[in-house]
């Protein structure tokens, strides 16, 4: 029988493969954020697990908030490297120190 | 039965193609990939009965979020094999890590099977009702006690749109473009001149 252990240990490996992910592609910063997104998902497959398992709805709700700030995030954040790929021709995110005093 | 072989086909393509998503050499196929993932996310949670989650899911992420990201991988012209330099360099340390995560998530998960940590009982409040269906329990739950935090999450989703059109708003110069206002202002008077020039000189304007 599937119990929660089941759906704890893919949500916890989907959640280190996308801090994996920003570790090993750290100059791209699309894939940064397809791993972020990697990271929210296996936040909302744990919320949606426990959600089901104790029969409390709240998880699923808040999952769908999680949901929302996922979605805004990865507008905001290929808005910001639109406009950075119009000012440096590159998205090399390693060696952003403009800012650096 | 089929319940198990379910979870399984949907828990190991979901991981396969999350570490496909951040192994894959071009961006485009990661995008593919992180569709499929959530796609096998999705089944999972329809699995537990979470039904309307996963069709948010599906319809949020792969209608939008995901073809968001085609859209800018394709729209930007860019050397991807360069900014693979570091991938090599940057293995070990970032599985290092990536191991002692997984170990420190695991070993949280053994103590918990171990019974040494008591999960909290759910008050029953939230309770899905027998004969109620998901979506019909989760309407019930947000559009009343969670009434404000559904509207704040409809405040974030907006300021997102505005601060996404704000940042990548362009305003062009350079280009003439018509102006309704300033061609009906302009008046005979002002925009011709009445000359009576001497044979053999010029005009000055």
């Amino acid at each position: 029988m599937i119990g929660i252990e089941h759906y704890l240990v893919v949500s916890s490996t989907l959640f280190v493969l996308g801090v994996l992910g920003i570790f090993l592609n750290r100059k791209n910063v699309i894939i940064i954020l397809m791993a972020i997104e990697l990271i929210l998902l296996s936040v909302n497959l744990n919320l949606v697990a426990f959600s089901a398992f104790l029969h409390d709805l709240v998880g699923q709700v808040f999952a769908m908030f999680v949901l929302t700030v996922a979605a805004g995030e990865a507008a905001i954040g290929l808005a910001i490297l639109v406009i950075y790929f119009r000012g440096r021709g590159t998205i090399a995110v390693d060696d952003v120190n403009r800012m650096k005093g | 039965m089929i319940h198990v072989f379910a979870f399984y086909l949907f828990a190991t393509l979901c991981i396969f193609s999350g570490a496909v998503t951040i192994l894959a050499r071009n961006p485009v196929h990661s995008v593919l990939w992180l569709i499929l993932a959530f796609f096998n996310a999705a089944g999972l949670m329809v699995l537990v009965g979470a039904e309307f989650i996963a069709m948010l899911l599906v319809i949020v992420y792969v209608g939008a979020v995901a073809v968001l990201f085609l859209f800018v991988v394709m729209m930007l012209d860019i050397d991807f094999a360069e900014l693979r330099a570091g991938f090599v360099k940057n293995f070990p340390l970032g599985l290092a890590l990536a191991v002692v995560l997984f170990v420190e998530l695991f070993v949280g998960l053994i103590v918990r099977g171990a019974g040494s940590v008591a999960l909290g009982k759910a008050d029953g409040s939230a309770a899905q009702a027998a004969d109620a269906s998901n979506i019909e329990a989760i309407g019930a739950l947000l559009y009343s006690r969670y009434l404000f935090l559904f509207e704040a999450a409809g405040i974030v989703l907006l300021v997102a749109m505005i601060g996404a059109i704000v940042l990548t708003h362009r305003q062009r110069t350079g280009v003439r473009g018509q102006s309704i206002a300033k061609q009906n202002a302009r008046r005979p008077e002002e925009a011709t001149v009445n000359l009576q020039p001497e044979v053999g000189k010029g005009v000055q304007l």
